[in-house]
């Protein structure tokens, strides 16, 4: 009988950042699955953070209340955001949302009722861990369940071609802007699930490179379907951590091969499965067929 | 009268792609839009569909002026279109790309999939049974659920008909919709349009392959130059000096 239980305490913060890094890369797929790079979401988990944060930490809101609040604010605050910047395509979107990143970022840095820089810190932690599965699975289920949808069928048009789904009748700002404030959600819930975790908010943490860190899980995982995102999620997450076992067992120093390896790995997924890890077995499938219908022409 | 275009004007920089363009069509007919490339067919079919607004002029569709709508809400009051260069969803398979087509007549049903409610899955299986049964109708049934990007490119025409078709427009202009097929393909196209027309619904049909528009259009527009230069029944259309000057050169 496996240890269940040891294997649970031992990798418990593993298992939460999997999950925690899963919603993240669930929120940018949500823009990405109806064409849209957006890289606003760093600000969104960073608006949740501190809105939860605060709420606990300084009214004593309940639990519930104050992850509520996580995302609803960044929901809100997504609409007038969105209305303007959705119309931009491809590279200017990206960038415009990487400026509203660095705005976020920026306020709170110079804003002193959160402590500046330096954040807040002593955020009672009462994030468990079955939140944030349960999150997880409850966001999975209901993007499993818009596939398929007449919305879902709209949001696929509007990533292949956005004019012609808007001939077809698709009021495509409508599903954009649906698509990026339920994003801003997911990404607010997760920010203020991990503020309540790591008891810590701070604003650098939410900068450009968590922004790209989201996007890269999505895409690495494969951002064709909702699974894709959650096991990129996972796959990088992991990945470190295997390495560090892995390095200890063949007598490694820790430290720069570690990160060597991760980006050497990172690289092949890209260069050899464009679709994401999730398409691993469809492309073996494919080579193995490639290599039959050779060998049967001899 | 269920369209009239009047005066329609659009100026790309210097260039008057239309020039004071103007189209009737009734309910039930098939309109044949044809001239020499460049003549601003397509520029018309864009500019009806939304995709493009005019500089000046004024389109009615059902007593309802739709100039300058966007795309979407020209669609929803039944105007639906294929593509000269085809624009297919292409990584959608036929079926998936005709029931994006009928978005507009689909009822919302993200909340009620959720809880896995009845009606859903009930409105699920008719628009996909009313898909399959439009690719039938352009002689794709079994070809439904190939990814569109697979498939020749006179069977992607074909789809865009019947994407274009599922929303059951009341006027479904056609960009060209037989180029590329062979003889066989294009008999199967007009025997669509026909049908089409017979229910009530309109077509606008640009198409090179004079036959075809002689022997599906009730009435027949000729543009060059962003202007009407002849339009009427297609035998009296044909007879026109101008017509025969535009297409062959003026010394024939």
């Amino acid at each position: 009988m496996p240890d269940f239980a040891g294997f649970f305490l031992t990798y418990q913060s593993l298992l939460a950042f999997i999950g925690l890094n899963g919603l993240l890369a669930l929120s940018v797929y949500c823009t990405l699955c109806c064409g849209q790079l957006s890289l606003a979401n760093a600000g969104f988990m960073a608006i949740g953070a501190y809105t939860g944060a605060l709420l606990t930490q300084n009214a004593h809101a309940p639990f519930p209340v104050a992850l509520l609040a996580g995302a609803v604010l960044p929901a809100v605050i997504a609409v007038p955001l969105g209305l303007p910047v959705l119309r931009l395509r491809g590279v200017f979107l990206a960038i415009a949302t990487i400026g509203f990143g660095e705005v976020v970022r920026l306020a709170f840095v110079n804003w002193s009722y959160t402590n500046g820089a330096l954040g807040l810190v002593a955020i009672p932690q009462k994030t468990r861990l079955w939140m944030i599965w349960v999150a997880l699975a409850a966001v999975m289920f209901a993007l499993a369940r818009l596939r398929g949808s007449r919305a879902g069928y709209a949001l696929e048009a509007i990533r292949e071609d956005e004019a012609a789904a808007r001939t077809m009748g698709i009021a495509s700002t409508h599903y954009k802007l649906s698509m990026f404030v339920l994003g801003a959600a997911i990404a607010g819930f997760a920010g203020a699930l991990e503020a309540h975790l790591t008891y810590m908010v701070a604003p650098n943490g939410y900068g450009f490179s968590r922004a790209v860190e989201m996007l890269v899980y999505a895409v690495v995982g494969g951002d064709a379907v909702f699974h894709g995102p959650v096991a990129g999620a996972a796959f990088l997450t992991v990945l470190p951590e295997a390495l560090r076992g892995a390095g200890r067992a063949l007598g490694l120093s820790p430290g720069p091969l570690r990160l060597f390896l991760n980006g050497a790995i990172l690289l092949a997924v890209i260069l050899f499965l464009p679709n994401g890890i999730v398409s691993l077995p469809r492309t073996l499938r494919e080579r193995r067929m490639r290599k039959a219908s050779r060998a049967a022409l001899g | 009268m269920l369209l009239s275009v009047e005066g329609l004007e659009r100026s790309f920089g210097g260039v008057r792609a239309l020039d004071g363009a103007a189209v009737e069509v009734s309910a039930g007919e098939v309109h044949g839009l044809i001239g020499p490339n460049g003549a601003g067919k397509t520029t018309l079919l864009n500019v009806i569909s939304g995709l493009f607004r005019p500089t000046r002029g004024r389109i009615v569709l059902g007593g309802e002026r739709i100039d300058g709508l966007p795309p979407h809400r020209i669609a929803a009051l039944g105007i639906t279109r294929t593509y000269q260069n085809i624009r297919l969803f292409p990584g959608l398979s036929a079926l998936e790309n005709v029931m994006v087509g009928a978005h507009l007549v689909r009822r919302g049903d993200t909340l009620r999939r959720m809880l896995f409610l009845r009606s859903a899955r009930d409105d699920e299986a008719r628009a996909r049974e009313a898909a399959l049964q439009l690719l039938g109708r352009v002689g794709l049934g079994d070809r439904a659920h190939h990814r569109v990007s697979g498939l020749s490119y006179g069977d992607q025409r074909r789809v865009e008909i019947a994407r274009a078709l599922a929303s059951s427009p009341r006027l479904v202009l056609l960009d060209e919709p037989t180029a590329g097929m062979n003889a066989a393909e294009v008999q199967a196209v007009a025997a669509v349009i026909r049908e089409v027309a017979k229910q009530g619904q309109s077509v606008v049909l640009v198409e090179h392959n004079v036959q075809l528009v002689m022997q599906v259009c009730d009435r027949i527009t000729v543009l060059n130059f962003g202007k009407v230069i002849a339009h009427g029944e297609p035998q009296h259309v044909a007879s026109q000096a101008e017509v025969i000057a535009a297409y062959l050169g003026s010394d024939a």
